[in-house]
């Protein structure tokens, strides 16, 4: 596969933006760790496959490792902790250092776990080497600790985002736009409706929606994912709500817990569990995880108004579809001018879509004139995103 | 417009009855008169008739969101909404509209009708243009109709007593019928003096409530009067003024679309109004519904297909005599004065037949002839009952026959409208026929939100093959569905179409290979 490219015009094309020396006197025909090569019909050009899909997700054959492997892997590179990017289960992880204690706390809470993981951390933008490819970890705004991977092997380097948003985060890093040959971007709204109003805007809306409630009798009950999104939320009502009694189902606190923990300043929250029995809630703002909704946890705070901090919020059906009352535009994730922004950014030749709405990007991208691929995911990132 | 888009976003923030009964009144209280009724117009479903293309609209929309149609399209799909989608995509805006409803309603959006394309181009990218996003949403809704705000006529009228003190009754009244939305009419709807002067205002209809338990429940059958449940369109034919008008209980004024009614209503004598079900009829029996449809599809009906499905009226109440509402009298007594009126009148109205029966059971088994008869079952009605408006349980029950079930197989799914929109809630389902699964029906309703959630899931997860929102999926679900009636069509896939299909069950007990095969359900029609 690899003889008719031995002189890698791909490479040649881009001596001027990297060091590219070594890539030249690369031993192409040197066994062990051959890149795979596929070739894009209709294009005289091939490009270095540093990432392949398995049937555990993306991995990396020359350093031998996976990203947000599905299953477990014997080593796994984690952009962040949400469910449907750490899986349980592999032999060794590497993280960002500040993502470090929320993977542990998320990785041991699994019920099935009877099971230490080794998790290894690394500061943003420190390489390490991993079978000898370069790899260091960048922050993607997503949520504490969240990172891009960046892979560089051989002078090609491609960036896996995980999850991110251009928006600012007191919580977290900022997404940090990396240049890279491929891209490889979620798109869990991957369309032109998703636009983002500003944080400012909705958290002054959350704060309005709570006093209003307060003045009517009722609880605040705001559904929310419990690690990031509700700490972004309590570090932006921590002014805004002065006096406010704010509590927290128990899925919230444990990771709020770590983020204090890691200096992120946060409004004082009171778990609900240690609440005393003649707790006032109606001018409490609660904060509980999606799943909370319509359950006999939630009986307690009657009469109470119910709200939904989430990016899916945008769309009046799927507000109404979950009988909620408010529906605040909040998210984690890129909307639709971030991704593009984010992209474009890269100055990536080729881009992997993968979480979401890849088709319709991924047309999108390819009508802009650029290569671009809808790469398979197992979880579409709805639960916990 | 600014207050009636803070109307909307109050009563899309509530999902509570009182509540949203609550933001009608505040909006009534402040609202111009010249503005309220068209809130009133809008709020109970009705719409100025189609202004703009829908495609063209979402064209345009496109266009100035910079955007390629396939791109919107998706989106559409995601949203669910034409109207949404629309406010969704357009750049952002920092304009905000004083300009009152009704200014917008009649200088802005009627005008519409008389444009050719490009001046409604113009036209609607200068109103999105002064508008912020809500208000965008709400015009586009008064474009498009379908509220969907969760805001029914009853609570419109809820609301307008609250804030009048006039009778709901009377308002129900007042607002059925072809009312214009005018400084006028709205005095008028909150007139105290509850004797109205419109000529053609039906009455409510009075509806029915599907009967759940067990029908010895009722009591003594001897308080019961028992007809066939007829499978045709619900109107009321009045004959007032030396006028007759035919409503439909979608408030249609359909009196053009049934000539031979009209003919029917003049020979009725001076203040009467009859209500009952049109159906095609023939020789003494009804035509099947499908035939019916053929000629509500017609935009001029011509001599052959008035000749070949004629329709009735089967009238089966009296709602007014000589002038007077007689409502309030007993249904023995209407009966009885049915009888009297349509024995006077043509062959155009027929005297809904009574199903006689000295036991529940007599009446069991009269209910289990009605697929041969091409009814859906009985209705059955306390004789000493008023006429009273809308859906209310005790009086009106229908009793219908069990529906016909099969076991199917999920094949294909598409995202639905509405609340729906982003939940794979449109299936397809087929049934085995020589080892091959065939699309046999689709059907939309049946689950629980929960199923819903469950069943998108495994359509997300088990996707063979996407034609664009539609996904094949793996064979694997197994429902029973259920439905009413099978004709055979040669425009469907299987050869056969059933008429209302819907999820009975998930059958998780069953796997694919345990579905019903075409033939078996050919063989229920002969049954």
């Amino acid at each position: 596969m690899a003889a008719p490219l031995s002189r890698y015009p791909l490479y040649c094309t881009r001596a001027g933006e990297y060091n590219l020396t070594t890539v030249a006197f690369f031993p192409y025909t040197a066994a062990a760790a051959r890149p795979s090569i596929i070739l894009n019909a209709g294009k005289l050009r091939g490009v270095v496959l540093i990432l392949r899909q398995s049937d555990n997700g993306l991995f990396c054959e020359a350093g031998n490792f996976h990203v947000d492997p599905w299953e477990p892997v014997d080593r796994a590179v984690i952009t962040h902790a949400h469910s449907d990017h750490a899986r349980w289960g592999s032999k060794r992880y590497l993280v960002a250092r500040d993502g470090e204690r929320v993977l542990r706390q998320r990785l041991s809470a699994d019920p099935d776990a009877r099971f230490a993981p080794k998790i290894e951390s690394v500061e943003y933008g420190q390489p390490v080497f991993l079978n000898g490819v370069r790899v260091s970890l960048h922050p993607a705004g997503h949520i504490l600790g969240s990172a891009q991977v960046r892979i560089e092997h051989r002078g090609e380097v491609w960036v896996v985002s995980g999850d991110y948003k251009l928006q600012s985060d007191p919580t977290c890093a900022p997404f940090e736009p990396l240049r890279c040959h491929t891209f490889v971007t979620e798109s869990t709204f991957g369309l032109p409706i998703y636009r983002w109003p500003s944080s400012e805007n909705v958290l002054a809306s959350v704060a309005d929606w709570w006093r209003a409630n307060r003045e009517a009798g009722k609880a605040s009950l705001l559904l929310t994912y419990s690690l990031g999104k509700a700490q972004r939320l309590l570090a932006g009502l921590a002014n805004r709500m002065e006096g406010a009694a704010i509590y927290t189902h128990g899925a919230v606190e444990a990771p709020t817990e770590i983020y204090r923990q890691q200096g992120v300043p946060l409004a004082n929250t009171v778990h609900v569990a240690a609440a005393p029995p003649d707790t006032v809630w109606s001018t409490a703002l609660i904060l509980a995880p999606p799943s909370c909704r319509g359950t006999p946890w939630t009986r307690r705070f009657e009469p109470f108004s119910s709200g939904f901090a989430s990016g899916w919020m945008r769309i009046r059906g799927t507000r109404r579809r979950l009988s909620l009352d408010r529906g605040f535009v909040f998210s984690d994730h890129a909307d639709w001018s971030g991704l593009n922004e984010a992209i474009e950014a890269t100055g990536a030749e080729s881009v992997w879509v993968t979480h979401g709405y890849r088709t319709p990007l991924v047309r999108w991208l390819r009508e802009k004139g650029r290569d671009a691929r809808a790469v398979e995911t197992r979880f579409e990132g709805e639960a916990e995103s | 417009m600014k207050d009636f888009a803070q109307l909307y976003t109050a009563l899309d923030e509530t999902t509570k009855t009182n509540a949203k009964v609550e933001a009608l009144v505040r909006y009534f209280c402040h609202a111009a008169p010249e503005d309220a009724p068209w809130a009133v117009h809008f709020l109970i479903g009705r719409r100025p008739k189609r202004l703009v293309e829908s495609r063209k609209l979402a064209g345009w929309a496109a266009e100035e969101a910079g955007i390629p149609d396939w791109l919107f399209g998706e989106c559409y799909h995601a949203a669910g909404d034409l109207a949404e989608t629309i406010a969704l995509l357009l750049p952002p805006s920092a304009a905000s509209s004083d300009l009152p409803l009704h200014r917008w309603v009649e200088e802005r959006l009627l005008p519409l009708r008389h444009m050719d394309d490009a001046q409604r181009r113009e036209a609607l990218l200068r109103a999105w243009r002064e508008m912020d996003d809500t208000q965008r949403f709400v015009w586009n809704k008064l474009i498009t109709g379908e509220f969907r705000v969760g805001v029914s006529r009853l609570l419109v009228i809820r609301a307008l007593a609250g804030f009048s003190g006039v009778k709901a009754e009377v308002l129900a009244h007042r607002l059925m019928g072809d009312w214009q939305p005018t400084l006028e009419f709205w005095r008028q709807a909150l007139e105290a003096d509850a004797r109205d002067a419109d000529v053609s205002r039906p009455y409510p209809f009075c509806l029915a409530y599907p009967l759940e338990g067990e029908v010895e429940s009722l009591g003594d059958v001897r308080e019961w009067l028992a007809e066939w449940k007829w499978d045709g369109i619900r109107a009321q034919l009045i004959r007032r003024s030396s006028q007759t008008f035919l409503w439909s209980r979608g408030e249609d004024l359909i009196t053009d679309r049934f000539p031979e009614l009209e003919r029917a209503g003049g020979l009725l004598p001076e203040g009467t109004v009859l209500d009952g079900e049109i159906l095609p009829w023939k020789d003494g029996a009804p035509l099947p519904f499908a035939q019916m449809q053929r000629r509500i599809g017609r935009k001029a009906l011509g001599a052959r297909i008035l000749n070949e499905v004629p329709v009735v009226l089967i009238a089966y109440d009296v709602l007014e005599l000589a002038g007077e509402d007689v409502r309030e009298r007993p249904l023995q007594w209407r009966r009885a004065r049915l009888e009297e009126v349509i024995a006077m009148a043509g062959s155009h109205l027929v005297l809904s037949p009574v199903v006689h029966g000295d036991s529940w059971e007599d009446l069991a088994n009269a209910r289990v002839e009605s697929r041969g008869r091409d009814v859906e079952g009985l209705m059955l009605k306390r004789l000493d009952s008023p006429y009273r408006p809308g859906r209310r349980r005790g009086d009106w029950w229908k009793w219908k026959i069990e529906p016909y079930s099969v076991d199917a197989v999920l094949i294909y799914a598409q995202p639905g409208n509405g609340r729906r929109a982003s939940l794979f809630t449109d299936y397809t389902f087929g049934v085995w026929d020589n080892g091959h699964l065939v699309p046999f029906a689709k059907a939309y309703s049946g689950l629980t939100d929960e199923e819903i959630r469950k069943v998108d899931a495994f359509v997300r997860g088990n996707t063979v093959e996407r034609f664009g929102p539609v996904r094949v999926v793996k064979p694997e679900l197994v429902f029973e569905l259920a439905f009413e009636g099978i004709q055979e069509s040669p425009r469907h896939k299987s050869g056969i179409a059933v008429r209302f299909p819907r999820m009975a069950r998930w059958r998780t007990d069953k796997k694919p290979q345990d579905a019903d095969t075409l033939d078996t359900i050919r063989g229920l029609t002969k049954k």
